[in-house]
């Protein structure tokens, strides 16, 4: 049963308080024009909003609070009238049955012989969720009015309703500016939680210095192969060196390309040109893959076996020049305005003196640039540790460790899409290894943006 | 002895005078030859960035442009009353009408293999072209009618000249006979290209001649209107409070560090929490809009308060002051006058920030958008997939049909990018004050 009407029926039921509230104020202030009574301490408005606010807030907070909550709390309930035989069965043996149930219970499953203890209990499942639902909408609406009454009756003139409104907006504020914090907490304790359960199973050290990465992981203990290992050094390295060639490629183009238009180019070239980077930094990444894997890596390899060298054609170097071209803008973007932060003074010292334009720019401009665009590299690196779709299409799948770029290396991106797209059981070492993964991708680029952020702040406050 | 030495320094000084000023015209033309070089090679730079731009463009669109037209078969297709039983015309053999029909064309080709090769020139979705004339309109049966059917993805690709016709036959994915039958029709004039609207009105499908983007594109507007309505009260709100209403203290700065970083973080980390958290956690529905959306609303929500914050900070405090002063709470200051001044770069910041959601991938493969859907969705809990996992899905495919249907999925994707850009660039300037 849906119960998509308990939100409208709230919003309804709130315009109306908004309404009643404002009719009562208006009449009350309209007494004391006629010199009954004192006047009201808010406006209006603010008798309303009041009213608005505890009529609809809080029901829907429980509405939401339910819409997360209640197939939890109604499996939870409905477990307990399956058979003893299936309660007692081990935990995950119990998850399968649980699976079966949910599926059961959207009406998609095979048809054919289902347990009649099955039945009862999509059964009992569905009964319980109309009446949950049922007594929700009850709960919800009586609470609602009753708490419209409660306000009504509480809108007299000397009610501060604006200080009242305004402490709850001020509240709201605050509550969203947090949100941030908790969406770091969160990616901090969804991967460590799993990377904790992980290292259960793989030590630490092994993770880091292992020299092996291949996650298959035998079905039978008999196989061959039969265990993964999870030495990230492979990865690691193969995600270096795609890194190391983008920057190759990105750090002199872009960083030239900002001496060029911030230091020589007229200002109708600037105007011209500095939009046409935007474009290339607002492409979307995927179409850079596909770029990659049409273009570029077919180009590589035929010029490879031209003058006769083997290319793989999942080359590291296709994937590391393609994601150099992504970050070109980044680079000259952020060189850009660290250049022009350069004051104006150092450069007319240096011209007094003498000085050619290029040496200005050479010993003067970019050494005094230099923080920053330390800064703005060191973004750039993290930006290209943790790009994803260009090395998914572009890069290979197999960890090799190696030193030659012409052949095919894996990142730490392309191992935590590869593991965990598709249908997987989550207790697996397996999936937990991408989480693992995604713990060091989250460490590494944190470091590396701290250190960049502050680079550039400090910079920045030293020319203020 | 006062006087020799400065006597002498002096004398040293006019020795060095001289001879610096010739250094400095003896080094000069090389300093200049220097200078010239070094304008050439960071110009050269500029244009190795924008040729890049060129050749991205160049190489999707001439990759992405024929597909925009379809090859269609001219067939007369007779709905023959013995085939189409009246009881259900849904399950009726509708590919017999379509294989009668190539054979009416043809009907010297007899031998079994030669007309499974024939068959294969038109397209599988024909016959459900005609399963759906049918069951709209009955009094159809027992009729002939010429009709325009899709061809096969590889009859689409010779007519396009995607496929080298000197290549010798084992090679080629298309037979020598197909080919000959294909030049027959050419030359009855049996075969069109039209414009595909097959690709704007169609989901996903196996089949390169019969997908469409139209799965993605709903998709693709379902999460970003969920990423709308999350991201932007939220970051319009903390912007407000870290702005105008936030203390200088510890906490504050933590948060602002806090937003910073979260920026930078891979976006494929917030695919982790996403699964980790929405999926895991709370059960959320896989594959849906919804999750898509709030996984990509913490992901715009740094971008839209950096942005909402450079545009209240523009606002002049002297506005300010004046609400202050004739009596304003601070809090109607904040609402009545600064914030309306605000809006356009609040705008322009959430637009920019819905540009990049529009174009995000990879948090997107970890909650299971990636799925095979061939329907459209109707609402924010289907399973769905959108514009760019669309093309990386298309991208994946060995078909060649499907390389030019890639490029034009990012032919579309990069329209839309740019008319948001666009529309951000337009607001900017209309409402950008200079106080």
């Amino acid at each position: 049963m849906s119960t998509f009407y308990i939100p409208v029926a709230l919003l309804i039921l709130s315009s109306l308080a908004y309404w009643q509230g404002r009719e009562k104020a208006f009449a009350l202030t309209a007494q004391a024009r006629q010199g009954n009574g004192r006047r009201l301490h808010s406006r209006p408005v603010y008798y309303g909003l009041m009213t608005a606010f505890w009529c609809g807030a809080p029901g829907m907070l429980l509405y939401l609070f339910w819409l997360a909550a209640s197939d939890r709390i109604l499996t939870g309930l409905v477990l307990h009238i399956l058979p003893e035989n299936m309660q007692n069965l081990p935990e995950d043996r119990l998850n399968l049955i649980l699976n079966d149930l949910h599926n059961l219970i959207a009406g998609h499953a095979a048809p054919g012989d289902i347990d009649p203890a099955m039945q009862a209990a999509v059964d009992f499942y569905h009964h319980l969720e109309s009446l949950s639902s049922v007594a929700l909408a009850l709960v919800i609406l009586a609470g609602s009015i009753a708490a419209f009454a409660l306000v009504y009756r509480r809108i007299q003139p000397a009610l501060r309703a604006r200080n009242h409104v305004e402490r709850l907006v001020y509240y709201m504020l605050i509550s969203c500016s947090t949100l941030a914090i908790f969406c770091t907490v969160g990616i901090v304790l969804s991967v460590l939680f799993e990377s904790i359960r992980f290292f259960q199973h793989v030590s630490v050290p092994d993770f880091l210095f292992g020299l092996k990465w291949s996650p298959q992981m035998a079905l039978r203990a008999d196989q061959a192969g039969s265990s993964g290992s999870f030495g990230a050094v492979p990865v690691m390295a193969g995600t270096f060196m795609i890194t190391a060639i983008a920057m190759f490629v990105a750090v002199p183009v872009g960083l030239l390309s900002a001496v060029y238009l911030s230091e020589y180019a007229g200002k109708t070239f600037r105007a011209l040109v500095k939009p046409l980077l935007e474009i290339l930094a607002g492409i979307p990444t995927v179409v850079y893959g596909f770029f990659a894997a049409l273009v570029v890596a077919p180009f590589i390899r035929q010029t490879g076996t031209f003058i006769g060298l083997d290319v793989s054609s999942e080359s590291a170097l296709a994937a590391g020049l393609v994601m150099g071209i992504m970050i070109i803008p980044f680079v000259s973007s952020l060189s850009d305005d660290v250049i022009n932060a350069v004051p104006q003074a150092l450069r007319d010292g240096s011209y007094g003196l003498g000085a050619t334009k290029n040496e200005t720019i050479m010993q003067v401009v970019l050494p005094a640039a230099l923080p920053g665009i330390v800064g703005g590299v060191l973004l750039a690196v993290s930006r290209a540790i943790g790009e994803t779709m260009i090395v998914v299409m572009a890069a290979g799948l197999s960890a090799r460790l190696t030193a030659n770029p012409l052949e095919a290396v894996t990142t730490v991106t392309v191992q935590i899409v590869t593991l965990l797209v598709g249908d997987q059981e989550f207790d697996s070492p397996k999936t937990m290894a991408a989480f693992a993964l995604g713990l060091l991708l989250f460490i590494i680029t944190l470091i590396l943006n701290v250190i960049a952020l502050h680079i550039v702040r400090k910079y920045r406050e030293e020319y203020e | 002895m006062y006087i020799r030495t400065q006597m002498g320094h002096q004398d040293k000084k006019t020795t060095t005078k001289a001879s610096a000023t010739e250094r400095v015209q003896l080094g000069l033309a090389k300093r200049r030859r220097k200078e010239e070089r070094f304008r050439k090679l960071s110009f050269a730079a500029v244009l190795l960035s924008i040729g890049f731009l060129v050749l991205l463009f160049a190489s999707i669109i001439s990759n992405g442009w024929p597909a925009f037209q379809r090859t269609d078969i001219l067939l007369d297709v007779h709905f023959d009353q013995k085939v189409l039983d009246v009881n259900s015309l849904v399950n009726a053999n509708y590919g017999k009408l379509v294989k009668q029909a190539m054979r009416d064309v043809f009907p010297e080709v007899t031998s079994r293999r030669d007309k499974r090769e024939l068959y294969r020139l038109v397209s599988s979705g024909a016959s459900y072209e005609l399963q759906k004339m049918v069951t709209a309109d009955p009094t159809l049966i027992g009729k002939t009618v010429s009709l325009w059917l899709p061809a096969d993805d590889l009859t689409d690709m010779l007519m396009k000249g995607k496929i080298d016709r000197s290549l010798p036959e084992a090679e080629r994915p298309i037979s020598n006979k197909q080919i000959q039958w294909i030049d027959q029709l050419i030359a009855q004039k049996r075969l069109k290209k039209n414009f595909n609207t097959t690709f704007f009105q169609a989901g996903d499908s196996r089949e390169p001649e019969l997908s469409g983007i139209k799965g993605a594109l709903t998709g693709s507007l379902f999460t970003l209107l969920v990423t709308l309505v999350l991201s932007f009260p939220v970051a319009v709100a903390a912007a407000i409070y870290l702005e105008e209403f936030a203390p200088k203290n510890k906490w504050t700065d933590l948060v602002e560090v806090n937003i910073n970083n979260l920026a930078a973080v891979p976006s494929i980390v917030f695919g982790l929490l996403g699964l980790a958290v929405f999926l895991n956690f709370f059960g959320m529905p896989r594959s849906s809009p919804l999750v898509g959306g709030m996984v990509l609303s913490l992901m715009t929500l740094p971008t839209i308060i950096i942005a909402s914050r450079a545009s209240l900070k523009a606002v002049p405090p002297s506005i300010r002051e004046a609400a202050l002063g004739v009596g304003a709470s601070k809090m109607q200051t904040v609402f009545h006058h600064v914030i309306p001044l605000a809006m356009p770069g609040m705008m322009t910041g959430t637009i920019i920030g819905l540009s990049q959601a529009l174009g995000e991938t990879a948090p997107l493969l970890m909650i299971g958008m990636v799925a095979f859907i061939v329907d459209v969705p109707g609402s924010v809990t289907d399973p769905a997939t959108v514009l760019p996992v669309q093309i990386f899905l298309w991208a994946d495919s060995p078909e060649r049909a499907f390389v030019e249907r890639t490029s034009a999925a990012i032919l579309v994707l990069l329209m839309f990018l740019i008319s948001m850009n666009g529309v951000a660039i337009y607001l900017r300037r209309k409402f950008e004050r200079r106080w």
